[in-house]
């Protein structure tokens, strides 16, 4: 009996156990099934959605290219910045290690409170900045102090230097952080601390000096510490920008214009090359990469002096009689008049009821069109302007450069203007007067040109009618934001006659090199290097009838503010030229006195230069054969 | 005189009982935890220590505790079945009373040595209660739904403190294990199918009594990807790792996932995560062939035994065995949610190594004195 029911009981047993451990091995299929799931039908989905959770990928900035001048001096570089940052795991405590440090270089309480919150906000194994820019003196402390301070460490980065400071920075312009408009979907520039060109060819050649920017694959850990670096892709640094600026050249001219505002252009006349241009006062742009206090962006902002703008490029001014030579080629383009034909300077001349003074109270007598330039007789040129017409007059300037802008490689450039019936009539809505023609024709009234201008008009004189243009970088951009180097110089003749030319070439010859000439006593005496030039006393105040009587004011007697403008642009050679220069002092007084001794040195010390240059390159080529 | 004694009471000796002894079980079962200490080198980056070393030196004293419980006569276990019940059952009680009166669940009682888990002790001493219940009991005893009352209550006041604790994973096991033990005495179907659909209709209610993260795991568990940094992490990343691993895995220590710290708790829950990422199907399919060996040694020494209570206990170790198992590797690959159920033998862990050897022991002792006959209520008293 009890074994019948043991007999039962184990055969029910039997039957279950077989049941139950079927089961198990059904259950056990699943967890194959479903391994066979994950790791063979969607194994690739998985393995990527690893990869992705480890692989980081990071950016590293290049080093932006150097900016040289023509013979390869630095201006601007890239200077290591030294950091000094904290690790808050490492520390024994955030508190401690601060103070510590705060007893080498000092942290102000706002320093202490950014830190705490970037640690806070950070993964404790992440290094936060306590402070930047350390001089050399700063990092050998801490590095001498390192034992004491645990989780503290030196950092290297690079930061942009322009070791001569004001001299060039308005052709270098600076660097400054990123701004929101900057974005352009290039990651780099999303990288903290990165920073792009804002003025200058920083800013014009910007992509070719930026570089391109490389990439780390580093393998991470699910908290971001980063393992090991997987692989490595450099970039491009930034290219090397030489420009055709000669820096000794340009150091000289700053010097010699000392505190005046002004400013100097020389260029060549054949390639465009721009060898000097010094805007005076300048900046130093070193301050924009630090970041301006207020104190001194207000300074630069509200100096009358203007140091932020580039004035052979933004400065707008009459040209005064330097703008004769223009007059002067379209009158004879037009037939109007003959080089032998003669005016009588009474010293004034009348249109209407109008009186129109020459700048000689006496008048200069009967003057042909080389005494007109050599004396820069007012009523000669009242008289030829009147014959052309404002627009003839409007032609040939705009074909020398006038009018709009040039084209140069830097931002900012203004175009200045050259006024015509057209342009009064949809500018200022109104019909031109034909006495404007005549102070037009003394490079006054809605005459306005930039001091770059200036030297190109004087530059396509000297070459003959060449439509050069300039620039300053010796290389350009091209489309795909490398640097490559610029193509030789092929420019368009201008359609200016050859006589008309020749003509005004010989009328500044006669300024400086005979005597009684506008800038005789500031010629160059040195046969070989003489230059030939043309003085422009540009008014910025209306003289009155009343004045004129009881005498012109001198402008020693005048504010600043009131003053004349000096200008004075010459070539030289002036057998072969082959330098164009524009010279502009802001209410510097006459353009005779101030402006032409000025260019006078400067036109010396080039072709010294270049003399001394092509003897040393002589003996080199000498002692090699 | 021995040698008298022995044949009043057909006892074996000592000798004869080693002679007996299934040392192959005891190989297989060496070399599950072998590929354990494998894997716990691996978390540690090729080190022997911090685990498996000390993995290593639990095995032994498992090894040890087996051999012992092994040994001793089935009936002995059989005598003191219910006294072990009730002594887990105080242990469960008094944890539960520290865990209120203390901060937080505390699931442990410290013994010094050894951090002793009621609710572990509790799975071995469940099965030996059930089984001593049910050996005493025939068909007709047991078709009696009067009859299941005393089992029943012996299941569910255990699970539900456990569940208390809050251990959703041991309560679960504590059920179906016993739930096998039911099957196996011979419980009818349709009482199974009554249990559970009231189980069913009971589930609105059981999930008032879930704690907040445990919702949040069931919830985690039916939509991972929906909170891929929160509590689907766990469970995502695992994927990830097994997934990546694919057919032949990365290599022996070259899991990115597993060391790159991704995968969570990789030395103890989801170690056979690392196992497939490194080792790939290839090596989890290893494994289960190990396990499933495991469970056929359960299996064939339940069928060799002539007792129904050594039956019992041989099965119910067997099943609370594959649970272990079944749960585990269901929870890492996302088939089921995560109740942190260990891996047997491979998981870095004391209680569960040492409950299972002392659970293989007695599996052993069933083996041993697998033609001993026991009689109905157990003991000598029989032949």
């Amino acid at each position: 009996m009890s074994n019948n029911r043991d007999n039962d009981r184990s055969k029910v047993f039997s039957r279950r156990a077989a049941l139950l451990g079927g089961a198990q091995l059904a259950l056990l299929s699943t967890l194959v099934g479903r391994m066979y799931y994950l790791q063979v039908v969607e194994s690739s989905k998985y393995a990527m959605l690893a990869d992705e959770n480890r692989i980081s990928i990071r950016l590293l900035p290049p080093p932006r290219g150097r900016i040289v001048d023509r013979n390869g001096v630095p201006m601007a570089v890239n200077q290591l910045n030294y950091r000094v940052l904290v690790i808050s795991e490492q520390t024994s405590s955030l508190e401690a290690t601060l103070k510590a440090l705060s007893e080498i270089v000092p942290l102000s309480d706002n320093d202490r409170a950014r830190i705490q919150r970037d640690v806070r906000r950070r993964r404790s194994f992440v290094p936060v900045t306590v402070r930047e820019n350390l001089t050399w003196e700063d990092v050998s402390r801490i590095e001498v102090n390192a034992p004491d301070l645990p989780g503290v460490m030196i950092d290297v980065g690079q930061s942009r230097h322009y070791p001569l400071e004001s001299l060039g920075a308005h052709i270098l312009g600076y660097v400054a952080a990123v701004s929101e408009q900057d974005l352009t979907g290039d990651p780099l520039l999303e990288l903290p601390g990165f920073r792009i060109g804002k003025a200058g060819v920083e800013r014009i050649y910007d992509l070719g000096l930026r570089g391109k920017g490389g990439t780390s694959q580093v393998e991470v850990n699910a908290v971001g510490r980063v393992i090991r670096e997987l692989s490595r892709d450099d970039g491009e640094p930034g290219a090397e920008l030489p420009l055709t600026i000669d820096l000794d050249l340009q150091e000289y001219t700053a010097q010699r214009l000392g505190e005046e505002s002004a400013s100097v252009v020389v260029m060549d006349i054949h390639t465009g090359e721009v060898l000097v241009m010094v805007s005076t006062p300048s900046f130093d742009p070193n301050a924009f990469n630090r970041g301006l206090r207020a104190d001194e962006w207000k300074d630069l902002v509200g100096n009358a002096r203007a140091p932020l703008t580039n004035k052979s490029i933004a400065g707008q001014y009459p040209p005064g009689s330097t703008f004769k030579m223009i007059v002067a080629m379209a009158g004879l383009e037009a037939g109007v008049i003959s080089p032998e034909q003669r005016v009588f300077c009474p010293g004034h001349m009348s249109l209407g009821t109008a009186r129109f003074h020459c700048w000689k109270k006496g008048g200069h007598g009967a003057v042909d069109m080389m005494a007109g330039l050599k004396h820069s007789c007012d009523v000669y040129f009242y008289e030829v302007a009147r014959r052309v017409g404002i627009d003839r007059v409007a032609d040939m300037a705009k074909r020398f450069g006038m009018g709009e802008v040039t084209g140069i490689d830097l931002p900012g450039e203004r175009s200045g203007i050259v006024p015509s019936r057209k342009w009064k009539q949809t500018t200022l809505g109104q019909p031109w007067h034909p006495g404007e023609t005549l102070v037009n024709g003394i490079g006054q009234g809605f005459l306005l040109t930039t001091p770059l201008q200036l030297a190109l008009m004087t530059a396509r004189i000297a070459n003959g009618g060449i439509a050069v243009v300039p620039h300053v970088a010796r290389d350009r951009l091209s489309a795909d934001g490398h640097m490559k180097p610029r193509p030789a110089p092929d420019f368009p003749p201008l359609q200016v006659p050859k006589a008309a030319i020749a003509m005004a070439r010989r009328g500044m010859n006669a300024v400086t090199n005979e005597p009684g000439g506008t800038a005789f006593n500031a010629r160059i005496k040195d046969e070989a290097i003489r230059m030939s030039g043309k003085t422009g006393t540009a008014q910025v105040r209306r003289i009155t009838a009343r004045e004129r009587e009881t005498g012109v004011k001198k402008n020693d007697e005048l504010p600043w503010k009131e003053r004349d403008h000096a200008l004075f642009v010459a070539y030289a050679p002036e057998d072969a030229p082959r330098y164009a220069i524009s010279v502009v002092v802001e209410h510097g007084g006459g353009g005779s006195a101030v402006a032409a001794p000025i260019a006078r040195d400067v036109l010396t010390e080039v072709q010294r230069r270049e003399q001394a240059r092509a003897k040393l390159a002589e003996k080199a080529g000498s002692t090699r054969g | 005189m021995r040698r008298g004694g022995a044949f009043r009471r057909p006892e074996m000796l000592l000798r004869e009982k080693l002679w007996h002894v299934s040392w192959s079980f005891i190989l297989l079962l060496s070399m599950v935890a072998g590929v354990g200490f494998l894997m716990l080198v691996s978390a540690a980056n090729g080190n022997v220590d911090p685990w498996a070393s000390r993995q290593m030196v639990r095995f032994g004293v498992g090894v040890g505790v087996m051999l012992v419980v092994g040994l001793v006569d089935i009936r002995i276990w059989m005598k003191h079945a219910y006294a072990l019940y009730v002594i887990a059952a105080i242990l469960l009680v008094l944890v539960e009373l520290r865990g209120t009166i203390g901060m937080g669940a505390q699931r442990w009682i410290d013994l010094g040595f050894v951090q002793l888990q009621p609710s572990e002790v509790m799975k071995i001493s469940l099965v030996l209660a059930l089984a001593r219940y049910f050996h005493g009991a025939n068909l007709q005893e047991v078709g009696r739904p009067v009859f299941l009352i005393v089992p029943l209550l012996m299941v569910l006041a255990p699970a539900a403190l456990v569940l208390k604790q809050p251990d959703l994973g041991t309560a679960i096991m504590l059920i179906l294990s016993s739930g096998g033990i039911f099957w196996l005495a011979g419980v009818r179907i349709w009482k199974f199918a009554v249990v559970f659909s009231a189980s069913v209709a009971a589930i609105p209610v059981a999930w008032n009594f879930l704690r907040e993260y445990q919702k949040q795991r069931v919830l985690t568990f039916l939509n991972p990807e929906n909170d891929p940094l929160g509590s689907g992490y766990h469970i995502m990343q695992s994927k990830i790792a097994l997934g990546s691993g694919g057919l032949f895995g990365k290599g022996f220590m070259l899991g990115t996932q597993s060391h790159l710290n991704f995968l969570p708790e990789k030395q103890t829950d989801f170690i056979f995560t690392m196992l497939a990422e490194e080792l790939g199907m290839v090596g989890g399919l290893a494994l289960l062939s190990l396990y499933t060996l495991v469970l056929i040694y359960g299996f064939a020494i339940a069928y060799r035994s002539r007792s129904q209570f050594g039956r019992l206990v041989a099965l119910g170790v067997t099943t609370t065995f594959f649970l272990y198992v079944f749960i585990n590797i269901a929870m890492v690959m996302g088939l089921i949610p995560v109740v942190g159920v260990p891996l047997p033998l491979i998981s870095y862990g004391g209680t569960a190594m040492l409950t299972l050897m002392f659970g293989f022991g007695l599996v052993m002792s069933v083996y041993v004195h697998r033609d001993v006959q026991i009689g109905r209520r157990g003991a000598w008293d029989s032949g």
